[in-house]
């Protein structure tokens, strides 16, 4: 183990830290008595009162701090303020489902961002290259809550072909793996994949075109290669660069779902957030942030150590 | 070059001929190049090591020496661009930067540099014009006769100021942009330039222009140079005395002629073997340089010359020689054998060469 | 002087007439077709969010319950009417004030704010420059909207912490971004000519580093105003922004999906010019990056 890779994972620790910080100081931040943000106003006065223990908002802030955060390490981030339920166990269904879709929507994006990002690579400045440049610029602008709404009108409102909110049939949460679950999943899924889409084919298509205009390219031809090898090659050199930017794609659409997830309600974090802006329900949204944002902080710890792995030239800089 | 000034009385002059304009005494920088995870540091490089020297008014040192001796690093020192980690400097009898001594803002009115990359030393965004201003400016003077003054700089430097002071940096050939850089060191007046290797990257024919101009500006304005360069041949051209830095130390320092006719330390000798001329009478005699320069983080214990130098003997390795004066003045060496490797040069039938495996 | 046999001056050496900067990074971008489009277009939105009031034809707030949800091409509503029987089009042009505004805004501020730390913090180095990136490097810990959405969620509703939110989202990457520059033209020569010159470290940024980093970042900075539009109007589509009855993109989206299944393509409108607008952004960003030939 270098001590890039000691260095890199103590560097987890502040950072967590500081997102907790962050966490924790949302309740702060909202305007009014902190007391009422994390406690409905009809709640009955036990509850207020152990709420209030809980909390310790009667104690200077780093007091407060370190109490929430023990309390967190025991995975207890407090009760919603509109129903009551345990925040962990919210935050953790809803979890379940936001990953599901993020990773059907990282896999169609990268698949499809790998493609079209070899073929503009690989035949730059042909008519599908700009063809594929305009795609994937449409696809880094497009406001994909919209883009969802438009999908919505013509494969639910005009074709008919698939159901345009929820989860399952009857609004079910429980979620399997059955064509009944599936269909709700690819509206939904297909919508959020045009960012990592667009990112991905940006990435690749620029590496490609890179590769391809190096020297030893040119050797490598020049030798008889076969295309076949040439292609290997490129491939071998873009995986792990389009690998890390998905893995980070997949940390941006956790947190980027809300806006589709709302569209479409489907039952994630993100629903779960918007209710609970709309409720003014602090401790769900304070748990929900702090649950993704660390997950983030993992994923990106999880790409930097694999892309160390894959090319030293990293750990020396 | 052998010229007397012309202007003989700067007002500014202290102690008068006799007193050294710069004198250096121990001048230090380490760069601290690998920290524990606490930031400690763990290894440093000692670029300059110690180093004493004087510049004599009017006169021009060369400094030569290897990529990586500290030449640059003991220009930057001086001018302060980096902070010293220890050692004096000492300005026309004033201290720099101390209590009472010369404050770093006038010594840089006295004291400018002009550096190896000629571009790089421009701002792109700023013309010709502005650039050479700038300094002025800096000093209060005002707009309009800073501008002037830039003007009448960029005429003495050979380029017609109706025609340059417009221009930007990347309109310019590589010798217009060293002239620039002149004419801006030159507008704050100072009385010592530091040319750090500021001819190497031109061209032989724009390199030679360039020398005459330096060597007609000096004469012109009394200056004292400070010639850093790793360009023997131009060093020997342009310089009154000469010093040869090693791994951030001073091996030898004497007057031109001297030290090029009778080097007295075989580091020297060895450059200069591997210098090339053109008669064919003067082709190489002894070996060339062997090997890298050791490692400058982790030096060996007695002369740091010793890994590459043929003539070393136990007490090389066992300690390291001071900067000593040979007989006759003048000329100092840091060697154990300085003596004998100076009879040597000076005995045409090269006895070292036995003791080259 | 006698420097006869000067090549240095002589005419053939002389380069062609001095052409300042910023004429030729326009001379390049007039020639790209592409960020020229884009750029007309956008023009276009503008001119028509200043002129709001003169071109749309009825007032967006006028309400009428008699032509609630009118289909395109409906008489007296080109663009159909919304759930509240508004004139679509009109608040389609009432909304690029609102919507540009709350999509520029916070770059613009971000811009203003992170530069000022970044060029600190890069030119300064050492120390100082470890804390303030360190500083910043927690907000990477967020998703850009999740941090959006955090801090609009915890502030409350309404426009001024929508832009105070975004502009927090963007101060981390300009600043990081102005600091890598900063970084790197600090270790060029004419820094280091300049401060042998014994000028102070404020005139050396005000001369010597701002007309050098300015650019990148700007460049920099334009790509992110796609970003910021979708976010913003994201947020006013969350209810988190904009508030009825004001004519705000993200807002009318919201308002008008309920009635996705009866009047589905009027309610398409709004996304389509946030859309544009995201995408013209994109496409003149880019190239005024290949104009400049900004390397970030």
């Amino acid at each position: 183990m270098s001590t890039y890779f000691l260095k890199r994972i103590l560097y987890v620790v502040p950072i967590t830290l500081a997102v907790s910080f962050f966490c924790f100081s949302l309740v702060h931040l909202s305007p009014g008595d902190p007391m009422d943000a994390v406690v409905s106003a009809d709640a009955p006065r036990e509850v207020v009162a152990m709420v209030e223990r809980a909390y310790g908002f009667d104690r200077p802030l780093p007091e407060q701090f370190a109490l929430w955060v023990s309390r967190a390490l025991q995975g207890d981030l407090g009760l919603s303020a509109a129903n009551g339920r345990a925040v962990t166990t919210e935050v953790f269904a809803a979890l379940k489902n936001t990953l599901l879709l993020a990773l059907a929507a990282s896999l169609i994006g990268f698949t499809l961002g790998c493609t079209f990002g070899l073929l503009a690579g690989y035949w730059q400045g042909s008519l599908l290259d700009r063809l594929v440049t305009g795609f994937a610029v449409g696809g880094v602008s497009v406001p994909h809550y919209w883009l969802g709404m438009l999908l919505v009108i013509v494969f639910s409102v005009e074709l008919n072909w698939l159901p345009s909110s929820g989860a399952g049939p009857g609004s079910s949460n429980d979620w399997a793996f059955e064509w009944a679950y599936l269909r709700h999943l690819i509206l939904p899924a297909v919508t959020l994949s045009v960012i990592p889409m667009g990112v991905v084919t940006r990435t690749v298509r620029a590496m490609v075109a890179e590769i391809l205009a190096h020297e030893f390219v040119e050797a490598l031809r020049a030798k008889g290669l076969a295309e076949k090898r040439v292609f290997l090659h490129v491939v071998k050199n873009v995986a792990p660069t389009a690998l890390a930017v998905m893995g980070l794609q997949l940390g941006y659409l956790l947190g980027g779902s809300i806006l589709v997830e709302t569209v479409f309600s489907w039952p994630g974090t993100g629903l779960l957030l918007n209710n609970a802006i709309f409720q003014r329900d602090l401790p769900i949204l304070q748990g929900t942030i702090l649950v993704l944002a660390l997950f983030f902080v993992l994923l990106n710890l999880i790409v930097d150590l694999a892309q160390a792995r894959l090319d030293p030239r990293i750990q020396r800089s | 070059m052998n010229v007397t000034p012309m202007v003989t009385s700067d007002p500014r002059d202290r102690g008068g001929k006799a007193q050294p304009l710069l004198r250096v005494k121990g001048l230090r920088k380490h760069f601290v190049i690998k920290r524990d995870l606490l930031g400690r540091p763990l290894s440093r490089v000692h670029a300059v090591d110690g180093i004493d020297f004087e510049v004599r008014k009017g006169e021009t040192l060369g400094i030569v020496g290897e990529s990586g001796c500290g030449k640059s690093t003991t220009a930057r020192l001086l001018m302060h661009l980096l902070q010293p980690d220890g050692g004096e400097v000492i300005f026309d009898g004033d201290p720099v930067g101390t209590r009472g001594g010369l404050s770093l803002r006038e010594m840089r009115r006295q004291m400018q540099m002009v550096f190896q990359n000629s571009y790089a030393s421009l701002n792109p965004r700023m013309t010709i014009e502005e650039s050479i201003a700038f300094g002025p400016q800096v000093h209060g003077v005002g707009r309009r006769e800073s501008r002037q003054r830039a003007r009448r700089l960029l005429d003495q430097v050979g380029l017609l100021p109706e025609r340059f002071a417009q221009r930007y940096p990347h309109e310019l050939s590589g010798g217009q942009r060293q002239r620039v850089n002149i004419a801006r060191a030159l507008a704050l007046e100072p009385r010592l330039l530091i040319l750090d290797e500021a001819v190497s990257a031109l061209d032989k024919s724009v390199e030679a222009q360039v020398l005459n101009l330096l060597g007609d500006l000096k004469q012109e304005y009394g200056l004292t140079y400070l010639f850093i360069s790793h360009d023997l041949n131009v060093v020997r051209y342009i310089s009154d005395r000469v010093m040869v830095m090693y791994l951030g130390k001073v091996a030898e320092v004497g007057d031109s002629e001297a030290l090029y006719r009778a080097p007295a330390h075989p580091y020297t000798r060895a450059l200069m073997s591997a210098m090339p001329s053109l008669e064919p009478g003067r082709r190489t005699q002894t070996a060339p340089l062997a090997g890298d320069p050791p490692n400058p983080i982790d030096l060996p214990p007695g002369c740091r010359f010793c890994p590459r130098c043929p003539l070393a003997v136990d007490l090389c390795r066992a300690s390291e020689p001071e900067l000593a004066a040979l007989p006759g003045g003048g000329h100092l060496s840091a060697c154990h054998r300085a003596g004998e490797v100076q009879a040597e040069v000076s005995n045409p039938q090269p006895s070292v060469e036995e003791s080259v495996r | 002087m006698s420097l006869t046999l000067d090549t240095a001056v002589s005419p053939m050496a002389a380069p062609p007439a001095e052409q300042g900067y910023w004429r030729s990074v326009f001379a390049r971008l007039r020639r790209d077709p592409v960020a020229m489009i884009a750029g007309l277009i956008l023009l276009a939105i503008v001119l028509m969010a200043i002129f709001a009031p003169w071109l749309a034809p009825q007032s967006p707030y006028s309400t009428s319950m008699l032509s609630r949800l009118q289909p395109i091409g409906s008489p007296g509503f080109p663009l159909g009417s919304d759930e509240l029987g508004r004139d679509v089009l009109s608040r389609l042009i009432h909304g690029a004030r609102l919507s540009l505004l709350i999509g520029v805004m916070p770059v613009i501020n971000a811009f203003v704010i992170g530069s000022a730390i970044g060029i600190v913090a890069g030119f300064v180095g050492g120390r100082t420059n470890t804390v303030i990136m360190r500083v910043i490097d927690v907000f990477y810990a967020f998703p850009a909207v999740l941090l959006a959405i955090a801090l609009a969620g915890a502030l409350g509703a309404g426009l001024v912490n929508s832009l105070f939110s975004l502009t927090v989202v963007f101060i981390p990457p300009i600043a990081r971004v102005a600091e890598s520059v900063t970084t790197q033209v600090r270790n060029v020569d004419y820094i280091e000519a300049a401060r042998a010159s014994g000028a102070r470290s404020l005139t050396i940024i005000r001369r010597h580093v701002l007309g050098n980093v300015l650019g990148p970042i700007f460049v920099y900075a334009t790509s992110l105003i796609s970003v910021s539009m979708i976010l913003a109007s994201g947020l006013s589509f969350l209810g988190l922004g904009a508030r009825p009855p004001m004519p705000e993109w993200g807002l009318m989206l919201n308002t008008m999906r309920d009635a996705i299944y009866v009047n589905p393509w009027v309610t398409v409108l709004p996304g389509m010019m946030i859309f544009t607008v995201s995408i013209c952004f994109n496409m003149l960003s880019d190239g005024l990056r290949s104009a400049m030939d900004v390397k970030l």
